[in-house]
């Protein structure tokens, strides 16, 4: 089996000293030679350590570090390591975090694990791997996914799942053709080589990130809740196992030098900073290693990301307060001139380190041995020495002690920078600039001539060559996967358990304002994981900022902190973990401050989940189209003002996270049951960006009238294009419609209702501004990125309108059907201008809608004055027609859960 | 008495656990066979499941072709015994010249995923039995290389002695030389397939439920099999 030898080949692990190997003292800096040269010049500025700091670390040893000392608090007292600039601003997550049963482990860890049953928990965390992926987009791109999986995997789960979060400069830019494409094969080479399903992510184009692409990465994973990891080295006496590949020069500097440093013209020199990934180690290590967990072998257990052994023995050890005793010469090398600082800093991937009881060592090894990863006893556990407290870190290298270090001093006792902030100074005058002002389309053609640019523009259009490139099908677990608005997955094939989760952010909304902005971030996350009728329960985060020494950006993070820990506090659902990527920025320009924030629901049963598409229903049957929330003309910011003006400027939409608490509550309850045959979350591109992919996911079109209010004038056009947000679309079957619509006067939730699917018509038609063939729009919708990037547009419908659903059928049964005619009955009575239904026209929800909302108003100085939906319903015309015998009606897989 | 399938498992195998759920769904008892271990503890069929197995870094399944386990397939095969070759699984076929022609780089140079039409041009074999000639099927596709290529000779051969077991309709995804899907062997006893049937087995998480008639063919052509 390859790589047998190696395992076979370690020293036997019996840890007596190890005889001191012929190895020239000269040259090597060891303790003794740092205390016999206490002047000697340290390069700790090339190591990105200013001169206070290192002052602290000769104050902590009492003599100046050895060279591997001082690489190693390079390492640790870097941003990226030690969060100095953002742990004052962090705190808040915790302090404000609302109070929840679930989480099993949160902030500290190496992912949020979060409890879904009796017996199973999940844990998901989302990372950055941004400046790797500029470097060199595979590798960078490859490696934040093997590193972000094995986050997953030191808690003791299963990685499940992973999703990508993905920012790029201008489509059309030259760097982006070289950029993106090395991204995604990267994403997907590791992803799909793991067995791990992608299920969804985000392709966001901005000329902001030109020099910085953002390349976060998502994993979950699932566990017994008796099988949860920790990583303390507890047990003095007890083995360090080091578990996996074997330790070469790459990515040596990569946190210190790559991650917590801006751009410049040197960044092509910083190539060899970057890990080269093996998936296919890493496939093996999840195996191993969970084999090792049910078998109950290890006490502990770290994953090596950045900063390597450094980062592993050290937080190891702090994390237990002990001590611990490490030959490092018994560290398997790729190249055998490495040197011991070269050993410690080393960011060679897929690898995990263990503490393991003696006695179980044997077993260990064996276990590695199966599945031929190569594993090395290279320490023990020690207490603490008589009257010191804690226990110190003690190095060897053949012989010589090249470390000597309490490790609380590198984890814990980092630098804490409370770094000065200022409001960007340009900030007033472009909320002042407002995207409401600019000129709006209001005429029908201008209306049509828009939709079709703007379902075109990279932002919005297709990504199926993206997501084509990723394994979204192994495991056979996915309920619900990209395009659709959240993964969902399915953790319990016997009780049908399973979860949601979606990762969202808006830079521009966070550049217009970071407080509300990261908010939005949340709610909009928050709305796509309940949209598939799932119960949101948790968050985690990648905050995506400039430079930390910038007193604006350092606002702006203060600001997105503060909105999210108080967004989470307002929706119940805590942080449970993240990370920071400070730096992101190409010279003195920094990116959109992208806060990146994921949400995760549990679903009690996938089969209720609600998928996004337009049901083909058969013959003349129709479902009803349903607007939830408030339409305002909100445009700053939005997606239309930035394709057709390159506009940036004013307020982002108001964000209201009580109404999306509501929103989230009554979705979920109409997907209980069985209401909603479909529900799309409204977000860039505003209503008609849902409808038109809603309608090209099964290929059903849709007839739209638009509500009293938005008929004249740019109306209809802010009716599509405005980006307010707490809105969803969702499909109610004929039959259901009473009882949904009461549901939402209970529920205090405005609806109207805006229209009809049209499975026959093959059109999406706007009444009385335009129709558009539905090829039409897949022509325009599909053919952006393989135009800017190459290959050919996947332009077939998905086939699960055919496929699955053929198998199912319709929750109604006769009776409601005549109910189900009162539907067009009261809409064109509506039309008629006479007193709407009981039936349908309930007046209560008119009451809700018409409640304006007094900061909607003052956020809107247009003349205009349709902000808010007055009208409590409005129908399109229907062919009246009996609705069709239950039998006959076929509903997208789970759509109504008893089907 | 149920028929037990074997489903290899070998460094890199990733659709092993979809492959033994497809064979209980159809009604079998699935086996979990190791690659390491030579034994095929006496299964009635074999499955060797997708993946990357042991990383695939030299060319795709010739590294998996000198598994021990292999030997006592590529045996069992020889003397008639059911062998379904799944992507990864169809390449290891190939490379151990159970199944003519080999599989390449996609020619468009991409990993693609996507729901994929098919049609069904041989019900002759173990693994098709269940399914109409002629008959279209949509199952889900997903490979690097899947790109199935052969002498014209070779082409010529399969086509006329009707060894063509799919073929890729509306659209072929990795540019296979005559739309091919998936070939068997003289005697129909071994099938190499580069979509993935073991994803269409539930209207849950498939497109259809299409893939489950390879398992249900095997369990028909074991019954019918002499003991």
């Amino acid at each position: 089996m390859i790589e047998q030898s190696e395992v076979m080949g370690q020293p036997e692990p019996t840890l007596a000293d190890h005889p001191s190997a012929p190895v020239d003292p000269a040259g090597l800096d060891t303790v003794a030679q740092a205390t016999a040269t206490p002047g000697d010049l340290q390069p700790y500025t090339e190591l990105g350590l200013r001169d206070d700091e290192y002052d602290r670390i000769r104050q902590i040893l009492g003599r100046r570090p050895t060279q591997s000392e001082l690489a190693m608090y390079s390492i640790m007292w870097s941003e990226h390591c030690s969060y100095k600039s953002s742990k004052v601003h962090l705190r808040q997550f915790s302090e404000k975090a609302p109070p929840s049963d679930r989480m099993l482990a949160g902030i500290g860890e190496n992912a949020g694990v979060i409890q879904v049953s009796d017996k199973l928990a999940v844990t998901f965390k989302v990372e950055s791997h941004n400046h790797p992926s500029f470097v060199e987009p595979h590798q960078g791109a490859a490696t934040g996914v093997g590193g972000i999986v094995r986050d997953i995997l030191a808690m003791g789960a299963r990685p499940i799942a992973v999703m990508d979060p993905l920012r790029f400069g201008a489509a059309d830019h030259p760097d982006t053709a070289r950029v993106l494409p090395g991204v995604v094969a990267g994403v997907g080479t590791y992803g799909n080589s793991l067995g791990l399903p992608n299920i969804g992510g985000e392709v966001v184009f901005d000329p902001c990130y030109q020099g910085n692409p953002l390349v976060n990465a998502l994993s979950l994973g699932v566990l017994p809740v008796d099988r949860l990891q920790n990583k303390a080295a507890a047990g003095p006496g007890n083995v360090v196992v080091l578990l996996g590949a074997k330790t070469g020069r790459d990515g040596i500097g990569g946190v210190s030098v790559l991650a917590s440093a801006t751009f410049d013209d040197a960044s092509e020199q910083r190539r060899p900073s970057v890990q080269v990934g093996d998936p296919f180690m890493e496939k093996l290590l999840i195996e191993a290693c969970l084999e090792l967990y049910d078998a109950q072998l290890v006490v502990g257990i770290q994953d090596l990301g950045g900063a390597g052994l450094t980062c592993a023995l050290t937080e190891t050890a702090a994390a237990a307060g002990t001590g611990m005793r490490v030959w490092l010469e018994r560290v398997p090398l790729r190249e055998a001139s490495m040197e011991p600082h070269e050993i410690l800093a080393s960011e060679s991937q897929e690898r995990m380190l263990l503490i393991v009881a003696p006695d179980r060592l044997e077993a260990v090894l064996k276990t590695a041995e199966k599945w031929g990863v190569p594993a090395s006893a290279i320490g023990e556990v020690t207490g603490a020495e008589a009257g010191v407290e804690p226990g110190r870190l003690l190095i060897t290298w053949h012989g010589h002690t090249v470390v000597d270090v309490p490790p609380g001093s590198l984890v814990d006792d980092g630098p804490v920078y409370a770094r000065p902030m200022r409001e960007p100074a340009d900030l007033i005058l472009l909320q002042a600039d407002r995207a409401e002002t600019l000129a709006r389309p209001s005429t029908p053609e201008a209306l049509r001539e828009t939709l079709l640019r703007m379902i075109a523009s990279p932002n919005l259009c297709d990504k199926t060559w993206v997501t084509e490139q990723y394994d979204r099908y192994v495991l056979g677990n996915t309920v619900l996967a990209q395009p659709e608005d959240s993964g969902v997955i399915r953790i319990d094939e016997e009780t049908g358990l399973g979860v949601a989760i979606s990762v969202d952010g808006n830079g521009r909304y966070a550049r217009l304002d970071p407080y509300h902005g990261a908010k939005l971030a949340l709610a909009e996350a928050y709305r796509n994981v309940a949209v598939t009728g799932a119960k949101p329960v948790a968050v985690t985060d990648c905050l995506n900022f400039g430079s930390p020494e910038d007193p604006a950006v350092m606002w702006q993070f203060a600001e997105a902190v503060r909105g999210l820990a108080d967004g989470c506090a307002e929706l119940g659902i805590p942080v449970t973990g993240g990370n920071v990527s400070f730096y992101n920025q190409t010279g003195a320009a920094a990116i959109h401050p992208t806060p990146v924030v994921g949400v995760l629901g549990v679903l009690d049963d996938v089969n209720q989940r609600v998928p996004m598409g337009f049901a083909r229903t058969t013959g003349a049957d129709h479902d009803l189209i349903f607007l939830l929330g408030e339409t305002r003309l909100e445009l700053s910011g939005s997606e239309w003002a930035w394709v057709t003006h390159e506009h940036l400027g004013g307020v982002p939409p108001k964000v209201d996270l009580a109404a999306e608490r509501t929103l989230a509550d009554l979705i979920a309850e109409a997907a209980r049951v069985g209401h909603l045959r479909s529900a799309h979350d409204l977000s860039d591109g505003g209503l008609a960006q849902a409808l038109v992919e809603s309608s090209l996911r099964y290929n059903v079109g849709a007839r739209i009238a638009l509500p009293e209010g938005f008929t004249a004038g740019s109306m209809p056009f802010v009716f599509l294009f405005s980006e307010s947000a707490g809105r969803a679309m969702v499909a109610v079957p004929r039959g259901h419609e009473k009882a949904f619509t009461a549901l939402c006067v209970e529920r205090g939730v405005p609806w109207t209702l805006i229209g009809v699917t049209d499975a026959a018509g093959g059109e999406l038609e706007v009444r009385d501004q335009f129709t558009i063939g539905l090829d039409e729009l897949r022509t325009a919708f599909t053919g952006t990125l393989p135009r800017l990037f190459g290959g050919a547009a996947t332009t077939v419908p998905s086939p699960q309108a055919t496929g699955a659903e053929a198998t199912e059928t319709g929750t109604d049964a006769t009776g409601p059907a005549a109910t189900g005619l009162a539907g067009p009955d009261a809409a064109e009575t509506q039309l008629a201008g006479a007193e709407p239904t009981a039936d349908v026209a309930d007046p209560e929800p008119a009451a809700t809608t018409a409640d304006p909302e007094p900061e909607a108003t003052a956020a809107v100085a247009d003349p205009e004055p349709a902000e808010t939906t007055t009208d409590p319903v409005v129908a399109p015309v229907v062919p009246e027609q009996p609705a069709a015998p239950a039998g006959e009606r076929t509903t997208p897989a789970g759509g109504p859960p008893n089907s | 008495m149920t028929a037990r399938i074997g489903v290899v498992t070998f460094p890199g195998s990733l659709d092993d656990r979809d492959a033994a759920r497809a064979v209980r769904l159809a009604g079998a008892e699935a086996v979990s066979l190791w690659h390491d271990d030579p034994d095929l503890h006496g299964v009635d069929a074999v499955v060797l499941p997708g993946g990357f197995s042991y990383g695939d870094y030299l060319r795709c399944g010739a590294i998996a072709r000198f598994a021990p386990v292999m030997e006592t397939i590529a045996a069992g095969a020889r003397a008639g015994l059911p062998v379904l070759g799944i992507c990864n699984g169809f390449q290891i076929l190939c490379e151990a010249h159970l199944l003519p022609g080999a599989l390449t780089r996609n020619q468009h140079l991409h990993f693609r995923n996507r729901d994929q039409w098919l049609r069904i041009e041989s019900a002759g074999t173990g693994w098709t039995n269940t399914f109409q000639p002629g008959q279209e099927i949509l199952i889900p596709v997903k490979n690097g290389e899947g790109c199935y290529v052969a002498d014209e000779r070779t082409l010529d051969e399969l086509e006329a002695t009707g060894r063509v077991v799919a073929r890729y309709v509306h659209g072929n995804p990795n540019g296979s030389l005559r739309d091919i899907a998936g070939i068997t062997n003289e005697a129909g006893n071994v099938v190499g397939l580069m979509p993935h049937p073991e994803h269409a087995v539930e209207a849950l998480t498939g497109p259809s439920l299409d893939g489950l008639g390879f398992f249900t063919s095997i369990l028909k052509h074991l019954a019918g099999a002499p003991a």
